[in-house]
Formats: structure tokens, C-alpha cells, sequence
């Protein structure tokens, strides 16, 4: 399963005003492992993130999957192994209704009608929602949205799904139902979040960013019982460990 | 309107549109096709007549029973655009008086005449246009015009205008609404504050169009948006198309109102 | 103001729906060859934008009353003559679909009287050349208002054409004139100033958002004099020629019809009017192919209604009325009758 793993060689990232985001990023995570990635608003999550298929690229260093090392060329093949899931699933849900939404990834990837239909059909029972699937995505509530924007995401199967705060705006029900099932998935996660909750629930492993660099590397639930570090790093404890 | 009149207005309609009934389960195309041939027809009518109109109001109140559009709702958003067309028709009473005799004794101006057919002619092709969205939904007529010949470019435009319509208005109210809390007397509600707010808008709206970009790139986006052939006509379809056309050619071509007043007349004068 | 069907007459409805589809096309094919992949969806949300931006409303010093945004000019200049041009198509399709603004035939004439005029004539041939990438916001602000008095001065009076060539309104053309250019060019004043408003205060904020707008846009997309009158040549053929149709098969009607507009009893001079001129259309464009109108075509018509327009028998008589309200009774029975049937199966 070599062929999944991802990883990050010294990889630097300079925006086009000089802003330095990435700093020398190194890890490694195997195929099937469940990843945190926590840190301060503008320490670098996002930027990671958009390294993994290819929308930005490194200004110095590799980001590779398997043999594959991301450059202008590949980034085609990066996007079909790495399905990403961003913060407002409003900006994700643009196309008119549901089922185009869902579609719309597998018939980029060129198959026919039949195996589109079958992977959308699939992707939304995945998720309960189905019956959303013609419906447009403004009728639709921020779990639902959210909802769908995985099944959005899974359709075109991915090898590793990456998420980008994924509970921010669902309330505690939709958080659940979302938890529950990520839960369920077998595929590389990895998940950048403020909600360190969740990502003790979902994540065995964690990484802390810190100034574009990753400060700590290793089981959630070393790290995010670690206050010292945590408040380091302008964090702190997951409320499920904190003392009323 | 105001704005937030106006937002919940489309949105009804909106909702209105997915409804399920009959009239709302034909295919785009045959409404899309019967509702421009319906307006041409009605217009096509001479600038005095009245009476031949009469029987082609049954399209539009059809389809509001089986369709489950209220009749409230559309005649009061027909009202609303009327000002206009009444502005201008209404200069046809004061400057066309030559009379045209109808009842034996009482002579009626030939420009109310036209100006009543201008009303008529104007309900119908209003109440046709809101009757086509209220009983398919905005990209179901898109889907009937790309069948029909539209270049894709215009259908992804229409598409993603429909999609962030809502959206965009919730942000404009959110935006309108910091305003007005902020803005006393009037003061704080002129152009220059106008103009930062629809700036800061538009600013928005281009990150927006930035993200929704990445979002299509991580999905595999290479510059077509792709699309599956979805709805076929069905017999019903035909039936529905088939019977509209001839109604549309008996009620324009042969004096139909005429005719049926006459008869009666006949059995009872 | 936008045009109504009810005002409309299908020969000017068509050869307008015609121009546009036209022009659309055109755009279409300019911007598919070499637009940039991200101008797609920017072109559909900033269309949700100008929507949603109209539906916001400002105080007119010194009024009290309020206005809006219209749109054209402020997108030629953000995206260029022919994605703003299919933006505003976009825009007042919608409108015309859910607000039924104008109606869905005089929606070819509305997406050429703010549309065309601002994206194809006003923009590429006098802001463009006098604003440029100029920074200055005294410049664009002279510039914006003149070219959105200029654009809505000829939308406004292409409405009045359009519904005078349609013949349903007793407006003469004098009035008419006179009531929509002044609202027009006081309703373009203010747009202009709000239009170049918007636009410092975004360079003001984000310039680079507008530049690279400017960049993104295809290479060759300037437009050529050459094919804008050219387009016009045609389009001007195409009415004439519908026009001598309609002359043809209704003299009387449209000698009648420019009575109302010129205001004279007679034209003065016969040998220079317009009815000679356009019957030299009429023979000129005999010799476009498929040009064959069948005169067996407007029989039915003749028979349902006096064709004779001064000497009004308006088709209307006793039994009209009567028939009318018994078609509007069966219409209201039938709809009854359906709302029980259904009523009583749910």
C-alpha cells in the first residue's frame, strides 16, 4: 500500500507578497492513519493543505503520494488521489442541485453515465442524503451542506480525504452525526481543525504547526494532553480534558 | 420592495418551482416551447382586440390549479411591474378617440379599446413568464435551453447565477443591515456609503469566485462543466405540446369568442 | 425601463431576439476560445452580484428619492465587452423569469438596450480609449458618467422604436421622446457616479483584484469597429426588411402608423420619405435568399379581425361580449372543477 503514503520533504511555501507560510514541513503518514492537524490562525494549516493536490506549489522542497511527486504536471493525478473538503461547503456546492454537486467530480474523471450514477448514488447514501438528491444546495441546512459535500468529495474515491475545518458550522447534532462518521472511514484522514475535540475523537495521530514549521508530531492523545505545548502554541486543552 | 421583500419573493418562488404536481413533472422543454408560443400568439393579436384574448386566459389558470401556484401570489407580482405598461397604455384612451360602436347607443373610444387589450395582452404574457418558473425550476429551464440550441458558456453562466443568487442576497442583507443600524436620519444611507458597500460587495464576491475555482480544481475541473442528458420527453410531453398548439392555433385563427356568443345569442335573441 | 410583450409586436420582438442571439453567439465563441478557466465561475457569481447589488437601494442627495445600480457599464469595465455582455444576458434573463420584468419575447430587446449599447459601443470605443488603465478617479468618474448617460440614452430610446415599430401604444414620438431621455439621463447621472464610485474605492482597497481582471481577459478581445457596424448594417437590412413585409401586406396601416410618429397629416414630400425608402429596402432585400413571405399566411388573420386600421371596427360587437363572458365562466368552471377533484383525491 506504498502507493498511499504521503509525505512532505523540507517543503517551503512563499506567498506572492513574501509572506514565508511554510518553513521546512517534514512528515510522513501512511496509508490508513487518522491525522490532526492543529495550530493558531495563520500558522500554515491551510497552506499545508492546499499543497496536497496541487493547488499550491512548493517553492523549494517535494510533496509526494506514493511515487508520484507533485509538479505542474501531476497535479491532475494528485487531485484524483487527494479529495479535499473545505471550510464553508457553500463555496464547494456550486453547482444547481445535489446530484450535480456529486456528480460533477466523476464525470471530470471521465466515466460514463452508468458508473456516475452509481458512484453518486453510493456516495450520498454514504452520507444520509440521499433524498436531498435534487434538491438545490440553498435549500438546504449547514449539516446537509456539509453532508454533501463530502459525498461530493468521496464520489471520485480518493485515496486520502483531506478536511479543512469540518465541523465550524454545523451545530452539535450535525458535528456528531459528521464524527460519527468519519469515524467510519478507512481511507488516510487527515483533518485540520480548531474543534481539538474532534480531532481526539477522530485522529490517533497529531500534528502541532507552528510558524510554518511542525513543531510536535505524534499520538493525539499525548499531544493534546500536553497543556504546555498547547498554550505554546496559542491552543489549549480539548475541553473534554479540562476541569470545570 | 424593499430588499428583504424582494429576497423572500424570489425565494418563494423559488420553492414554488420544486414542487411536485403534474404540470411541475413535465420536462422543461415542452413548458419552455409552449410558453413562447403562447406569448407570440397573444401578441401577435391587432392592437384593438379584446374579446378573441378572453380564452386563452385558461393557460394560465390552468396551470395555476394543477400546479399549486397560488393566485394571490401571481397576481400581485403581475401588479407590481404594471406601472410601466399602464403609464404608457394609458395615453392611448386620451389620444385615440375615434369610437368604435359596440353596443347599439353606446360608443365606446377606440383607444380604451387598445388599452384594455394592452392590459390584457400584459397579464397573460406576465402570469405565462412567472408561471413557466413557478412550475419548473430555474435549472430545469436551463437544461431546456441548452436542449435547445444555447451555447454552454451562457448555460455555466446562468447556472452559477442561480446557485450564488441567494447566497449573494443573504450577504448584501447582512451588509445592509450593518448599515442601517448604524445609519440615523437618513444620513450614512447616500451614494458614498453605497458605493463602499457594494464595493466591499463585489471584493468579497471575487474571493468567493476564487474559492469556488479551487473547489472546482480539486474536483477535477479542466474547463468544461460536464453535464448528463437527464429528462426525456415523454408521450406526455407530446400530448400536452400537441394539445396547447391547438388550442393556441383555434383560439387565434377562428373567432372563437365570436362564435360561441353568437350560438348563444341565437338560442336565446 | 425595460420593454413589456404587451407592447411588443412579434416582427420587432423576433428581429430584436435575433440580434441578441446574434451577439450572444458571437461572445460565446470570442470567450471560448481563450478565456481563462477561472473566469467561469467569477462571470456567473459576480452576475448574482449585480443582482443582488440592484436590489439595494441609496438616497439621491438633494431628492430624497432612491435609486439603483444598473449594471452594464460597470461590468464592460470590470470583465470586458464580451463576458459582460453575457453577464447582463444572465442578469436580465433571471429578472425576466422572476420578477417578470419585460416578459421573455421583450427580453431580446432588453438584453440589446442594456446590454449591447454599453458593452460593444460606449465601453470599447469611448471609455476605453479615454480612461485606459488610468488610476485617476477624476477621470473615471467624468468618464463613467458620460458613458452611462450615453448607454442609457440609447437604451432608453431604442425602447421607444421598439414599441413605436410595434404599433401598439398611441404615444407619438415626440412625447414619448420627450418623457424617457430626461428620466434617462438624470437615472444615468447617478449611475455613472455610482459606477465610477465603486470602482476607486475598489482600486482604492484591492487594486490588484481589477488588474488582474484586465489580464485575464482573452487576447484579440477588442472589438472591431468594422464588425459592430457591419452588425448593425445587418441588423438594419433584417428590419427593413420585415419592415417592407408588414408595408406590403398592410399598406394603409403603416402609412397610418408613421402619421402617429412624424405627427403630420402627410409627409410633406413624398418623393423623400421614409415609405420610398424603405420600399428600396424592400427591393434590395428581395434578394436575400429565403426571403418569401406567402400572402396566404395573413389571410386567417384577416379574417378574424378587420384589417383596416383608421376606420376602427375593432372586431368587438354584442355577441363578443357575450362570448367572452362565457369563455371566462367555462375557464372558471373548469378550474373549480379540477381544485375539487383534487381536493377530494388527497
Amino acid at each position: 500500500m506504498s502507493h498511499h503514503i504521503v509525505e512532505f520533504d523540507n517543503v517551503f511555501f512563499r506567498y506572492p507578497d513574501g509572506t514565508e507560510a511554510l518553513r521546512g514541513i517534514n512528515f510522513r503518514i501512511t496509508h490508513g492513519e487518522s491525522v490532526g492537524v492543529v495550530g493558531a490562525n495563520g500558522a500554515g494549516k491551510s497552506t499545508l493543505l492546499q499543497h496536497m493536490n496541487g493547488y499550491l506549489m512548493p517553492t523549494s522542497g517535494t510533496v509526494t503520494i506514493g511515487d508520484l511527486s507533485l509538479t505542474k504536471k501531476t497535479r491532475q493525478e494528485f487531485r484524483k488521489k487527494v479529495g479535499i473538503v473545505f471550510q464553508n461547503p457553500d463555496d464547494q456546492l456550486f453547482m444547481p442541485t445535489v446530484f450535480d454537486d456529486v456528480a460533477f467530480g466523476p464525470l471530470n474523471l471521465g466515466l460514463d453515465e452508468a458508473a456516475v450514477r452509481e458512484r453518486v448514488h453510493k456516495s450520498l447514501v454514504m452520507v444520509n442524503g440521499l433524498t436531498l438528491q435534487d434538491k438545490p444546495p440553498h435549500h438546504l441546512s449547514c449539516g446537509q451542506k456539509s453532508a454533501v459535500a463530502i459525498a461530493a468529495v468521496m464520489a471520485m474515491e480518493p485515496d486520502i480525504l483531506a478536511m479543512d475545518e469540518p465541523a465550524a458550522n454545523l451545530d452539535p447534532r450535525s458535528r456528531r452525526s459528521l464524527i460519527t462518521l468519519l469515524k467510519t472511514f478507512k481511507h488516510t484522514k487527515i483533518i485540520a481543525s480548531h474543534d481539538l475535540d474532534l480531532i481526539l475523537d477522530v485522529c490517533e495521530r497529531c500534528l502541532v504547526i507552528g510558524g510554518g514549521c511542525v513543531v510536535a508530531d505524534g499520538p493525539s492523545s499525548e499531544i493534546l494532553s500536553d497543556g504546555k505545548l498547547l498554550e505554546e502554541n496559542s491552543l489549549e486543552l480539548p475541553l473534554s480534558l479540562q476541569r470545570r | 420592495m424593499t430588499f428583504n421583500e424582494k429576497y423572500f419573493d424570489v425565494g418563494r418562488l423559488d420553492r414554488l418551482s420544486y414542487q411536485e404536481t403534474w404540470v411541475h413533472r413535465l420536462d422543461p422543454r415542452t413548458k419552455v416551447i409552449a410558453t413562447m408560443l403562447f406569448l407570440i400568439t397573444v401578441i401577435s393579436f391587432p392592437k384593438y382586440e379584446v374579446v378573441a384574448l378572453v380564452p386563452f386566459f385558461l393557460y394560465p389558470v390552468l396551470v395555476m390549479t394543477i400546479g399549486d401556484i397560488p393566485f394571490r401570489f401571481i397576481i400581485k407580482k403581475v401588479l407590481a411591474v404594471s406601472p410601466f405598461v399602464i403609464f404608457i397604455g394609458i395615453f392611448n384612451p386620451l389620444l385615440d378617440t375615434g369610437t368604435a360602436a359596440i353596443i347599439p347607443g353606446i360608443p365606446i373610444s377606440a383607444g380604451w379599446l387598445s388599452f384594455i387589450s394592452i392590459l390584457l395582452k400584459f397579464f397573460l404574457t406576465i402570469s405565462a413568464a412567472l408561471l413557466l418558473i413557478a412550475t419548473t425550476s430555474f435549472p430545469g429551464v436551463c437544461h431546456a435551453f441548452r436542449r435547445l440550441g444555447v451555447p454552454s458558456l451562457i448555460i455555466s453562466q446562468l447556472f452559477f447565477l442561480y446557485r450564488y443568487l441567494f447566497v449573494l442576497m443573504e450577504e448584501a442583507m447582512r451588509i445592509i443591515r450593518a448599515r442601517d443600524m448604524r445609519a440615523f436620519d437618513r444620513r450614512g444611507t447616500g451614494i458614498k456609503v453605497f458605493a463602499r458597500l457594494v464595493g466591499t460587495l463585489f471584493i468579497r464576491t471575487v474571493d468567493r469566485a476564487e474559492r469556488i475555482y479551487y473547489a472546482m480544481l480539486a474536483r477535477g475541473f479542466q474547463g468544461d462543466i460536464p453535464t448528463l442528458k437527464k429528462s426525456r420527453m415523454t408521450a406526455t410531453d407530446f400530448a400536452f405540446l400537441v394539445t396547447t398548439i391547438a388550442l393556441i392555433f383555434v383560439f387565434r385563427f377562428f373567432s372563437f369568442t365570436e362564435e360561441i356568443g353568437r350560438t348563444v345569442q341565437g338560442l336565446f335573441i | 425601463m425595460h420593454m413589456a410583450d404587451a407592447l411588443l409586436s412579434p416582427a420587432v420582438g423576433t428581429t430584436l431576439w435575433a440580434g441578441t442571439a446574434a451577439v450572444a453567439g458571437f461572445a460565446s465563441k470570442k470567450l471560448k476560445s481563450d478565456i481563462d478557466d477561472r473566469m467561469i465561475p467569477l462571470m456567473g457569481v459576480l452576475g448574482a452580484f449585480i443582482f443582488a447589488a440592484q436590489m439595494i437601494n441609496f438616497t439621491i442627495p438633494g431628492t430624497g428619492s432612491s435609486g439603483h445600480l444598473g449594471g452594464g457599464m460597470i461590468l464592460a469595465i470590470i470583465l470586458g465587452p464580451h463576458a459582460a455582455f453575457l453577464v447582463m444576458a444572465s442578469i436580465l434573463t433571471v429578472q425576466a423569469l422572476f420578477f417578470a420584468d419585460g416578459g421573455l419575447l421583450a427580453l431580446g430587446c432588453n438584453i440589446w438596450n442594456l446590454g449591447f449599447y454599453p458593452c460593444y459601443l460606449i465601453y470599447p470605443f469611448i471609455y476605453k480609449p479615454w480612461v485606459g488603465d488610468s488610476k485617476h478617479s477624476g477621470r473615471i468618474l467624468f468618464a463613467s458618467v458620460i458613458c452611462v448617460v450615453l448607454a442609457l440614452q440609447l437604451g432608453a430610446f431604442s425602447v421607444v422604436l421598439q414599441t413605436l415599430l410595434s404599433g401598439k401604444s398611441e404615444l407619438p414620438f415626440d412625447t414619448f421622446v420627450l418623457l424617457m431621455q430626461p428620466i434617462h439621463l438624470a437615472i444615468g447621472c447617478i449611475e455613472g457616479f455610482v459606477t465610477a464610485a465603486i470602482i476607486n474605492y475598489v482600486r482604492s482597497v484591492r487594486p490588484e483584484i481589477l488588474e488582474s481582471m484586465a489580464a485575464s481577459r482573452p487576447l484579440g478581445a477588442a472589438v472591431s469597429l468594422k464588425k459592430i457596424m457591419v452588425t448593425f448594417v445587418a441588423l438594419v437590412v433584417l428590419t427593413g426588411g420585415v419592415l417592407s413585409w408588414f408595408a406590403s401586406t398592410h399598406p394603409d396601416g403603416l402609412e397610418w402608423a408613421i402619421e402617429k410618429v412624424t405627427g403630420k397629416g402627410e409627409l410633406s414630400e413624398p418623393g423623400q420619405g421614409i415609405v420610398p425608402a424603405l420600399k428600396g429596402i424592400q427591393e434590395w432585400t428581395a434578394f436575400l435568399p429565403d426571403y418569401s413571405f406567402k400572402p396566404g399566411a395573413v389571410e386567417p388573420q384577416k379574417e378574424a379581425v378587420p384589417p383596416t386600421w383608421p376606420g376602427i371596427e375593432a372586431g368587438t360587437s354584442v355577441s363578443g361580449i357575450i362570448g367572452a363572458a362565457i369563455v371566462l365562466g367555462m375557464i372558471m368552471l373548469i378550474a373549480m372543477g379540477i381544485r375539487t377533484i383534487r381536493r377530494r383525491d388527497t
